[in-house]
């Protein structure tokens, strides 16, 4: 006790520049929002704001547009995150290798990485253009891939898979530098074969480094914005109308405040859910090591 | 927390890498291992080209003359290569000025983060244990779940109140409050490292509190606040999202919206121009990343699951 108090004693000073903004700026601004959704704000509204308790959530149940976005939301997170993260893994564990060329792969993997997400959009629509565009080049076809109902979305997962591959691989490969190195040997000596030896060995190691960067990636994916944005901008037909543009839309050009933070709510608790059941599996495999 | 981590030792393979695979080598039959290097090769090319064929069809682009971009067979080396992309760019959109608003607002960002993070991050550091401590970690963590729509929404409401929408210094303080989660996370990771007996033998030889910070602790930080500042500066100069609620005027507008002011309303791009002013956009934070990126992967995600 007398310890903690030693601790805080002299540390208030040093915290409050950083607690001042995040209680105004972050954890203040969270709890309004939340606060919003319950009720009737609006853009250029004269009469005062209301509470209207649920009403924005009964709204939600019944707007289709909503749970059409929603769907998708589910689809792209998962669609980009599922194959994003068996590619990273293989690429780690092939990176991990003692091959030649790897510094390139290394040296390239920055590129996507820094690149504004803007700019990785813009990059792709470039890719997809329908005349000008290496891809329809290569293939010999003449797609609008970005513009046609069928293929806007699986062009987008690509794009979204592409994005944060080198990130997801070199969070991996970090990982890998935990796999005792002995272990691999001693159970190759035993005669275990390569996929013996990734359950028994590699996977227990890099299992913590693997659940915490699929989990952050499937939230980021979740909550992806800028690079739909600029590819599609939620067309054709609001085919690829994630979440986050849906209610960017709703808010920004629509005005509607209170409708937009419901839907903010809405997502925050999917997320949460989702990430506890993660964080469940997580302690549960801890126990069982 | 910046544990070294082989992933990154750069390109050689270390002895011990070689050493393991010549044993593999001489137990296994070797026309399977060829085989299965073989295979590894192909991956890895495939990789290779997954990776860069956007990369290099966005600089054949950029450097490709309205001919050549019409035409219906476009190829990858532009037959007569020209800079009149990156003139006409400058001359179609406020570039110059829109760099100009990034720059400021990413190196105010950068600097006001880094700050003030340190301290707290310090504190976080050394008294791991105390209520804020456990407090901060959990916003930590929380804020990377939260969609930003429904942080969003109340900021610009409150900006628009004070007067500080369509204006950098608004844009300014949402980025200092979006990177600090990371930062403090970067920065604590960092002054775990710094060896309390440091500290302490300092203080035993009557320096005082602040003495100590000073002239032990800080230098031995300042790696990692330059790192993190960097990052942070990289973080504000790509985002979209905040910039893109909060500044209307074009005259304030910064890079990344600029460059989706050339792709006309209609999705009909100058595509030329499209593709030079988005490489010049990318080059500042393609640079200083690669200066930190090392610290980066290897400081924060790995030490923090590791710790």
């Amino acid at each position: 006790m007398a310890r903690r108090q030693d601790g805080t004693h002299g540390a208030w000073f040093l915290v409050l520049p950083a607690l001042i903004p995040i209680l105004l700026l972050s954890v203040g601004p969270l709890l309004y929002g939340i606060a919003l959704a319950f009720t009737d704000s609006q853009a250029g509204r004269t009469d005062p704001t209301q509470w209207i308790g649920l009403l924005n959530f009964q709204d939600l149940l019944r707007d289709t547009l909503f749970w059409e976005s929603f769907r998708i939301g589910l689809v792209w997170a998962v669609a980009v995150s599922v194959p994003q993260f068996l590619l990273a893994l293989g690429l780690a564990l092939l990176l991990h290798q003692d091959l030649r060329f790897r510094w390139l792969s290394r040296a390239l993997a920055i590129v996507p990485w820094a690149m504004p997400e803007v700019v990785v959009g813009i990059m792709w629509r470039l890719v997809y253009h329908p005349d000008a565009g290496v891809l329809n080049e290569t293939l010999g076809t003449h797609r609008d891939w970005l513009g046609s109902l069928s293929t806007a979305l699986p062009a987008v997962v690509v794009v979204g898979i592409w994005a944060r591959l080198p990130q997801v691989t070199v969070t991996l490969l970090a990982g890998l530098s935990n796999v005792p190195r002995e272990l691999h040997e001693a159970a190759a000596m035993d005669g275990a074969g390569a996929w013996r030896r990734f359950r028994a060995v590699t996977w227990p190691a890099i299992r913590p480094i693997a659940l915490a960067i699929s989990a952050l990636s499937f939230i980021w994916n979740v909550n992806s914005f800028a690079l739909v944005y600029v590819l599609t901008g939620g067309g054709p037909g609001g085919r690829t109308r994630l979440p986050m543009l849906f209610a960017y839309e709703e808010a920004f050009r629509y005005g509607q405040f209170g409708y937009a933070a419901a839907m903010g709510c809405v997502l925050v608790a999917v997320v949460s859910i989702l990430l506890a059941v993660h964080l469940v599996a997580r302690l549960k495999g801890d126990d069982e090591a | 927390m910046p544990s070294p981590v082989p992933g990154h030792r750069g390109p050689g393979p270390s002895p011990g890498e070689v050493r393991h695979h010549r044993t593999a080598g001489r137990r296994g039959p070797t026309a399977r291992r060829r085989a299965a290097r073989t295979g590894q090769y192909l991956a890895l090319l495939g990789y290779l080209v997954f990776l860069a064929f956007p990369l290099l069809w966005l600089v054949s682009t950029a450097f490709k003359p309205p001919r050549e971009l019409a035409s219906l067979h476009p190829g990858w080396i532009p037959d007569h290569p020209t800079l009149d992309n990156f003139r006409q760019a400058f001359d179609e959109q406020p570039l110059l000025r829109s760099a100009g608003n990034s720059l400021i607002a990413s190196l105010a960002a950068a600097v006001i983060t880094v700050a003030i993070a340190t301290p707290m991050a310090y504190v976080m550091a050394r008294h791991h244990r105390s209520a804020l401590s456990r407090a901060a970690t959990g916003w930590i963590v929380v804020s990377q779940a939260f969609p930003f729509v429904l942080v969003i929404i109340p900021l610009f409401l409150v900006l628009k109140e004070v007067r500080l929408i369509d204006s950098l210094s608004g844009l300014i303080m949402v980025y200092v409050v979006w990177s600090l989660p990371f930062a403090l996370w970067m920065l604590a990771g960092y002054a775990r490292a710094v060896p309390r007996e440091l500290e302490e033998a300092a203080a035993v030889d009557g320096a005082g509190r602040l003495r100590v910070l000073v002239s032990v602790t800080m230098p031995l930080l300042t790696p990692g606040i330059v790192a993190t500042a960097l990052f942070a500066f990289i973080t504000a100069w790509n985002e979209f999202f905040f910039a893109l609620v909060l500044l209307k005027s074009p005259r304030k507008q910064t890079m990344p919206i600029i460059l989706t002011h050339f792709i006309g309303t209609e999705g009909v791009a100058d595509l030329g121009p499209l593709a030079a002013a988005s490489l010049l956009a990318t080059l500042p934070s393609l640079v200083l990343f690669a200066l930190i990126q090392r610290r980066i992967t290897s400081g924060t995600l790995a030490g923090a699951v590791k710790h």
